[in-house]
């Protein structure tokens, strides 16, 4: 796991310049596009779905209450993500 | 093997980036949703595949794999299910979806790892992720029960909402002086518990009016959630995913404030001006009705015409109509335009795709700053179903608790027709005082009903 490894510092790079990024990007977002933005967005929020996915690979099996837990977590993530893709391209459909 | 991994990774940050890029553009939306949406497919199988090197057992890739796909199912079926009027109740329980993941995967964490080895950083880093997945899991599901308008309590819980937010202080205070007191992983379950219960009573104060707001800050919020998560995993595309959408939502979150001219400041607190004050006047308005015949007439010997819907004529699910009027008045020579307020509907954007739903074309669709100071030049305007965003009493009344909200100003046009169902005030609980102007004249009825009418009166003219 040791190539996955963040230092603080690199860490604090990737907060500031993500935070730069993503004003950048929706800057001038005309309203007309603001709520399959915000549906979009969401979708990739769900990304933590990988967290779970991460546990559930890394758990012994036997671990019951963990794996429970984290079969919950990747199933709803999995429900944010999908849903939130989805239903950003349905809205989007109707504008073309 | 690790540079494949890390390739993957890579790629899938900057399609988030480039789906972002694309999806602020009305020609590029469609393939930027797409684009993301494959950035999280290679993450997510990156992710997998970087674990099943390390030995996984069978059951475990099959469990998750299991989970994927039926996750997959249920969301796709979800985002069918509801019509394009729910679309922001559905996008809050989507949120909650996701605040609910990020605190079950925090506390999870706590409970796996050895809390001695745990500086007070990454217990912090840790904790707040727990405690902002449950706040914006609750608070979403409150915000989605109220657009649906299946809970209409405002109950002034902001004392308590404070004391919630001490009482998840003072517990991390107390377990960083006394660690003996209670161990790491409970504190974890308490603060989530405290947050679930925060969530709730930071949501329920807040004015169906700001809900629009209040998503678009829990999907800040959640996106913060997951950026912790990803220190707490070490993993960058977390990391980088979760901050691009808290920034995105934070702005989101802004712009939306200054459309409906409220502060961030009292929406983050939970105030919200008192609502129903002024309920009762309005059965104190002299109005002036008018009938279907009347208002063909009128549209029919027009030479400019203005069309504002509201959120009323999407749940009428009037577009048809409304667009078949604008047909038959187009062809006999007059200019029709459609003025969105950028909060029309339940949210910024929301009613653009709406009246797309219905196929008018984006070139009829003015914003309200075009044509704002051009209003005379309309010789009518009918609105459709809308109410606070047309009220003048924003601009003249510093007592109405829409005071300061920019609107579009219908009343300076020549003439006014409200296509309304009853008396009943708008969303914000105001009075609308554009009602009172000599201009102006009500055509009680469902939207779709009336519009018919007036299509057939339009017929005979």
């Amino acid at each position: 796991m040791e190539s996955f490894y963040l230092s603080n510092i690199d860490g604090i790079y990737v907060i500031v310049f993500s935070v730069l990024i993503g004003i950048e990007l929706i800057k001038n977002v005309p309203a007309v596009l603001h709520t399959p933005l915000m549906s979009g967005a969401n979708a990739i929020s769900g990304i933590i779905v990988i967290g779970g996915i991460i546990h559930l690979l890394t758990l012994s099996i036997s671990d019951i209450s963990s794996i429970v837990a984290s079969s919950i977590a990747v199933l709803i993530g999995t429900i944010n993500v999908s849903g939130g893709f989805f239903v950003t391209h349905r809205m989007l459909s109707m504008f073309s | 093997m690790t540079l494949l991994i890390n390739a993957s990774y890579l790629l899938s940050a900057v399609g988030f980036i480039l789906g972002l890029k694309f999806m602020a553009k009305p020609t590029k939306a469609k393939l930027g949703n797409m684009v993301s949406a494959i950035a999280m497919g290679i993450a997510i199988t990156a992710t997998i595949y970087w674990h099943s090197t390390s030995g996984i057992g069978y059951t475990n890739g099959l469990l998750v794999f299991l989970l994927l796909i039926s996750g997959s199912i249920i969301g796709k079926l979800l985002s069918g299910k509801f019509a394009i009027t729910q679309m922001p109740e559905l996008i809050s329980l989507f949120n909650a979806f996701g605040g609910l993941c990020a605190m079950i995967i925090g506390v999870n964490e706590a409970f796996l790892k050895d809390a001695n080895q745990l500086y007070i950083m990454d217990k912090s880093i840790l904790l707040l992720g727990v405690v902002l997945g449950a706040a914006s899991f609750t608070g979403s599901i409150i915000a989605y029960f109220k657009l649906s308008n299946k809970l209409k309590w405002q109950i002034k819980s902001r004392l308590y909402s404070i004391l919630t937010l001490v009482l998840i202080v003072v517990m991390s205070l107390l377990h960083y002086f006394y660690p003996n007191a209670f161990s790491f992983n409970h504190l974890a379950l308490a603060l989530g518990a405290s947050a679930l219960l925060y969530g709730i009573l930071f949501s329920v104060p807040i004015g169906g009016a700001d809900m629009p707001v209040l998503i678009s800050l829990l999907n800040a919020v959640t996106g913060l959630a997951t950026a912790l998560s990803g220190i707490v995993f070490e993993s960058t595309i977390m990391l980088l995913g979760g901050i691009l959408v808290g920034s995105t939502g934070v702005l989101l979150t802004i712009q939306m404030c200054k459309a409906m001219n409220r502060s961030l400041k009292t929406v983050l607190i939970g105030t919200t001006k008192s609502i129903g004050l002024d309920n009762d006047n309005s059965e104190t308005q002299e109005v002036q009705t008018t009938s279907a015949a009347e208002t063909a007439t009128l549209l029919a010997f027009s030479k400019k015409v203005a069309i504002i819907p509201g959120f009323g004529m999407a749940v009428a699910q009037a577009q048809k109509e409304c667009f078949e009027i604008h047909q038959r008045l187009e062809s006999s020579g007059t200019d029709v335009n459609y003025i969105i307020h950028p909060v029309a509907g339940r949210m910024p954007g929301h009613m653009n795709v709406l009246l797309a739903e219905a196929n008018i074309d984006y070139k009829y669709i003015l914003d309200m700053d075009e044509v704002n100071h051009k209003m005379h030049d309309y010789d009518a305007v009918m609105i459709i179903g809308a109410n606070d965003v047309v009220n003048p009493a924003a601009e003249e009344d510093e007592q109405s608790v829409i005071y300061g909200m920019p609107i579009i100003k219908a009343h300076n046009s020549k003439q006014v027709v409200v296509l309304k169902r009853s008396m009943a005030s708008g969303y914000s609980g105001a009075t609308n005082t554009l009602f009172d102007r000599n201009n102006c004249k009500l055509l009680f009825g469902d939207a779709k009903n009336s519009l018919l009418q007036v299509l057939d009166e339009l017929k005979k003219i």
